[in-house]
């Protein structure tokens, strides 16, 4: 910052902050070697010294706070969050990963497993593919409760690759099929009485699920095309697998996001005019195309920044001694890119709305204990 | 729970079972913003254990009493981010769908 007399210095204005703390203040400065200002001043007294309140008024939050959504499609959306704190963003994306509830298969009762895959791999592998299903239809069942139409999906998986054929099969996830009558494997305890009505099997459904009515038309599947295992000639798998509802937390496979991240926006500016040679070579040096070269009239040629949203903050740009004071790189501390890619249980919009009633229901449950 | 003293009502420290940084770190963003607060922050005892301790120390109020409000600012914040996104997803569909047509 150049040094300017005391007698010269600008007029500031009134209960606003003068503009280089308002720059600290929303902006990250990503220099060469390391970003400076990363800290978010929330204290409501910070400025208090020069007059400015700096504490939550939620109407101005209303006011400023916008989204805007770029990209939107049954798999993956792309959105951003502007006027909102980085805390209550990571808060979404904490949920978004670990807290959503879904179903995924977590007892497999296997009846005939002769391949290579051990069983309790297969098992893992099972788990671990996504069921295309809304969770919400479901209950959680803990341990004493018994597995029944409201609380636990079957699939069935049974195939064989025959001998003579002398090529090996491979078994995908499409070849699961939806057991709407619940489990038919019966339990191995049975008294005679009971030889004449139906057998108990291990799961006790009352009515089929096919008779719900988001299920009538609309059979639960699974992602197709993953692959399970691969068979030799000769060898079969037989099994059934019960699905439950989880949260990521407890494991993994029930998350129901790909993954689920967010960045800040990215500023380039330019401090001074850069023309001509530096100007190509500026253009250059950026991999992602941010700038573009704009002719000024009498042959002169000028940098411009065409593309800021796609900087990746490599810093290639000001790598080299002499270019930092050229071109500055920073970030908006407010303004997040958020992007959600689902795994195809729930459409990307649904999942952020249930986010953020999950973070209403955490904090009515710490107003409930503390009344 | 909460562990302060019956004398002093506007410092204590409360610890939350089964929560992590998820509602923490939201909770201390608005704690912060409140101007009756002095201090706030939390932390983790152990990160095998899901309890985090928040600490409030306000100008006077009861403690309970800010943590209750900043509770309710963080809910009302979560309802507008939630119709305001809904709002933009419609806008968005509509868009797109004169868009195609």
């Amino acid at each position: 910052m150049p040094k300017i007399p005391l007698w010269d210095l600008p007029e500031l204005p009134k209960n606003q902050l003068p503009p280089h703390l308002y720059l600290q203040k929303t902006r990250v400065f990503c220099n060469n070697d390391a970003p400076t200002h990363t800290e978010n001043i929330h204290y409501s007294g910070a400025y208090a010294a020069l007059g400015v309140d700096n504490s939550l008024r939620l109407d101005e939050f209303r006011k400023n706070f916008k989204v805007k959504v770029i990209k939107l499609n049954e798999e993956d959306m792309e959105f951003d969050l502007i006027g909102i704190d980085a805390s209550i963003a990571n808060a979404f994306r904490r949920i978004l990963i670990s807290e959503l509830p879904t179903m995924a298969i977590e007892k497999v009762l296997v009846a005939n497993s002769s391949s290579v895959v051990q069983d309790e791999v297969l098992a893992q592998r099972l788990g671990l593919v996504p069921i295309k299903v809304d969770p919400r239809l479901f209950d959680y069942m803990s341990e004493n409760d018994v597995p029944n139409q409201k609380n636990s999906i079957v699939f069935k998986l049974h195939y064989k690759c025959d001998r003579g054929s002398g090529e090996r099969r491979t078994v995908y996830s499409h070849d699961l099929k939806w057991l709407p009558f619940g489990s038919e494997y019966v339990l191995p305890t049975e008294s005679s009485s009971d030889s004449t009505s139906k057998p108990k099997t291990y799961t006790s459904f009352t009515s089929s699920q096919d008779s719900l009515p988001e299920f009538a038309n609309n059979p639960i599947t699974v992602t197709p095309g993953i692959i399970i295992s691969k068979l030799g000639p000769g060898q079969e798998i037989e099994l059934e697998a019960h699905a439950v509802k989880g949260v990521g937390k407890t494991h993994a496979k029930w998350s129901p996001v790909a993954t689920s991240w967010y960045r800040m926006l990215p500023e380039v500016i330019l401090l001074q005019d850069i023309e001509d040679d530096d100007a190509h070579k500026l253009v250059k040096k950026c991999p992602v195309n941010v700038f573009d070269i704009e002719d000024v009239g009498k042959g002169r040629e000028r940098a411009t920044v065409a593309r800021p949203r796609s900087c990746t903050l490599c810093r290639e740009c000001i790598r080299e001694p002499g270019w930092e004071e050229k071109v500055a790189l920073r970030r908006v501390k407010d303004h997040f890119i958020f992007t959600i890619e689902s795994t195809g249980a729930l459409p990307p919009e649904v999942l952020f709305t249930e986010a953020v009633k999950i973070l209403e229901d955490k904090c009515e449950r710490v107003i409930t204990e503390l009344s | 729970m909460e562990h302060g003293s019956y004398q002093d009502q506007s410092a204590s420290t409360f610890s939350l079972a089964d929560e992590d940084h998820t509602l923490a770190n939201s909770l201390r963003f608005t704690l912060n913003q409140d101007p009756r607060v002095a201090l706030c922050g939390y932390s983790i005892p152990h990160p095998s254990e899901a309890r985090v301790n928040i600490r409030v120390q306000t100008t006077g109020d009861p403690a309970n009493e800010v943590l209750k409000d900043s509770c309710q600012d963080l809910m009302l914040i979560c309802q507008h981010v939630r119709s305001t996104f809904d709002q933009a997803v419609v806008d968005f569909k509509n868009n797109n769908g004169a868009e195609n047509q």
